[in-house]
């Protein structure tokens, strides 16, 4: 089995107020797994600091994904390295194209992996399929990013941006939240299609267990207070939905 | 004003000249007033790109005859000190639109200063600004819109907005008005900013180094004043050529 990501005692600081208190998690390759807690646990924090965003703080413990320190690389080289962050509230970037942008950060991340760009012709064949995966009109991509799109056109959005840039690890931030219905199955569906392989693995964040019907995730973790306190199987999430955070919890 | 007037250095008490670099406008100075004429009903229009480093004042007095159009687009960039003025009078129903980017850094001092009069009605005037300033550089953008005694449907709009890239340069924006009719529409807005940090992280998250980040996101900043211009593409790169000097 191999070891993707390994998070030993992380703790990590926003604004001064410590938010992680010693987490540790290992995920390996094939592996889904499904992080859960109550509101101010910690989870987007987790997400965030595995991105390198600034003004989370790293203040102690360690992160190695795919054999490198990942806590040494800036954002753009965690990207490079495979990693990919979905965001629960997506940017709006006026005036920058969807597919210009996408482009060019696909191309920056081959480049940093010493591997040839691709052409234009090529990168719209690939943009074009990840598009319809999703269920998403081409146009919608040639529109400014994230610029007038529906909460749930820009989770749709964040997916065809993982099947383009087609990352080893992904961590999935409350994707589900601003989804209906058929959204969040085509959502869920687009997860398992791109990254359910052998050789990659997926940190799903989420309130609620309705996602996990769609991506059954191997492994259930709650987080509360900044540290995993309790993880299982997939029932884990099902009782944590009957029971609540507290019963479970405490 | 008499040529004596014209002749003599302006100083700071001059408001057109308030923010700007007197020593080196006085390697250039006098500065020659460029007459542009566009007869009733006709259309014109004019690219201004940088012709290399050092200074580079220019004056323009455009007269746009009743129904005529002009179109002025205007890359203020490379220069120590760049100064674009502009008087610019409508005749009635007359438009005029101005699009103009300023990118500077170190010590560079650029300005864009104009003077739009709505001599008679119904006529059309849109100015759109955008400044880049990095390290210990200012851009000045003085605008005024003067709409004469009469000259009732005027429609008239300045958006201005400057970037700063470093918390060391300087953005002064002085929209003015000065109304004589009552039926008129004049609307300005001015704002500066630093980049969005949060959309900064999203890109970099999605591979882009910090430059290239920063980079796409003041292109489609500046990429607003150029917005319909005919050779639209030409300025563009021109200013990202400017951008990547800067990053």
């Amino acid at each position: 089995m191999t070891m993707l990501l390994q998070i030993e005692h992380l703790q990590a600081d926003v604004a001064g107020q410590p938010i992680l208190k010693g987490l540790s998690l290992t995920v390996n390759a094939g592996e889904i797994h499904a992080i859960m807690g109550p509101n101010g646990a910690g989870k987007s924090t987790l997400g965030y600091t595995l991105g390198g965003r600034p003004g989370y703080d790293v203040t102690g413990g360690a992160v190695t994904f795919a054999g490198q320190d990942l806590l040494a690389l800036a954002p753009h080289e965690r990207a490079a390295a495979g990693m990919f962050l979905g965001f629960q509230y997506p940017v709006e970037i006026p005036g920058v194209s969807f597919l210009q942008f996408l482009r060019e950060a696909l191309n920056a991340q081959r480049r940093e992996r010493g591997e040839p760009p691709l052409s234009g012709g090529e990168f719209l064949k690939l943009a074009r399929e990840k598009a319809a995966l999703l269920r998403m009109d081409m146009d919608m991509l040639k529109r400014p990013v994230n610029v007038g799109f529906s909460g749930g056109e820009k989770k749709r959005a964040e997916m065809v941006q993982m099947g383009i840039l087609d990352p080893r690890f992904a961590v999935l931030d409350e994707t589900d939240s601003g989804l209906d219905i058929d959204a969040l199955r085509i959502c869920g569906e687009g997860i398992n299609a791109i990254m359910r392989r052998a050789d990659k693995a997926v940190l799903l964040i989420t309130h609620y267990q309705r996602l996990l019907d769609y991506v059954k995730p191997d492994f259930v973790h709650v987080l509360a207070g900044g540290r995993i306190v309790k993880s299982g199987g997939p029932e884990l999430a099902h009782e944590l939905e009957r029971e609540g955070y507290e019963a479970v919890v405490s | 004003m008499n040529d004596a007037a014209v002749l003599d250095l302006p100083t700071r008490r001059d408001e057109d000249f308030r923010y700007s670099d007197l020593s080196a406008l006085g390697t250039v100075w006098p500065v020659a007033r460029e007459q542009i004429t566009v007869p009733p009903g006709e259309n014109g229009s004019l690219s201004l790109v940088p012709e290399g480093p050092g200074v580079a004042v220019r004056h323009l007095v455009i007269t746009l005859g009743d129904g005529a159009r002009f179109d002025l687009r205007a890359l203020n960039a490379g220069h120590a000190f760049g100064r674009i003025a502009i008087d610019v009078r409508l005749g009635a129903r007359a438009e005029f639109t101005f699009g103009a980017a300023q990118v500077g850094g170190s010590s560079e001092t650029l300005e864009i200063v104009t003077t739009v009069t709505h001599a008679a009605t119904d006529a059309v005037s849109r100015q759109t600004i955008r400044s880049v300033l990095a390290g210990a550089a200012t851009g000045t953008y003085l605008g005024r819109v003067a709409v004469a005694r009469g000259a009732n449907g005027t429609d008239s709009n300045q958006s201005v907005r400057a970037m700063l890239l470093d918390r060391t340069a300087t953005a002064n924006a002085r929209p003015e008005l000065e109304i004589y009719a009552d039926d008129v529409k004049c609307a300005h807005g001015c704002a500066v900013g630093e980049l969005d940090a949060a959309g900064l992280f999203y890109l970099q998250s999605r591979g882009l180094t910090p430059a290239d980040a920063k980079r796409l996101m003041l292109q489609a900043f500046i990429a607003e004043a150029f917005v319909g211009a005919a050779d639209q593409d030409a300025l563009s790169a021109a200013a990202l050529t400017a951008l990547e000097a800067l990053l």
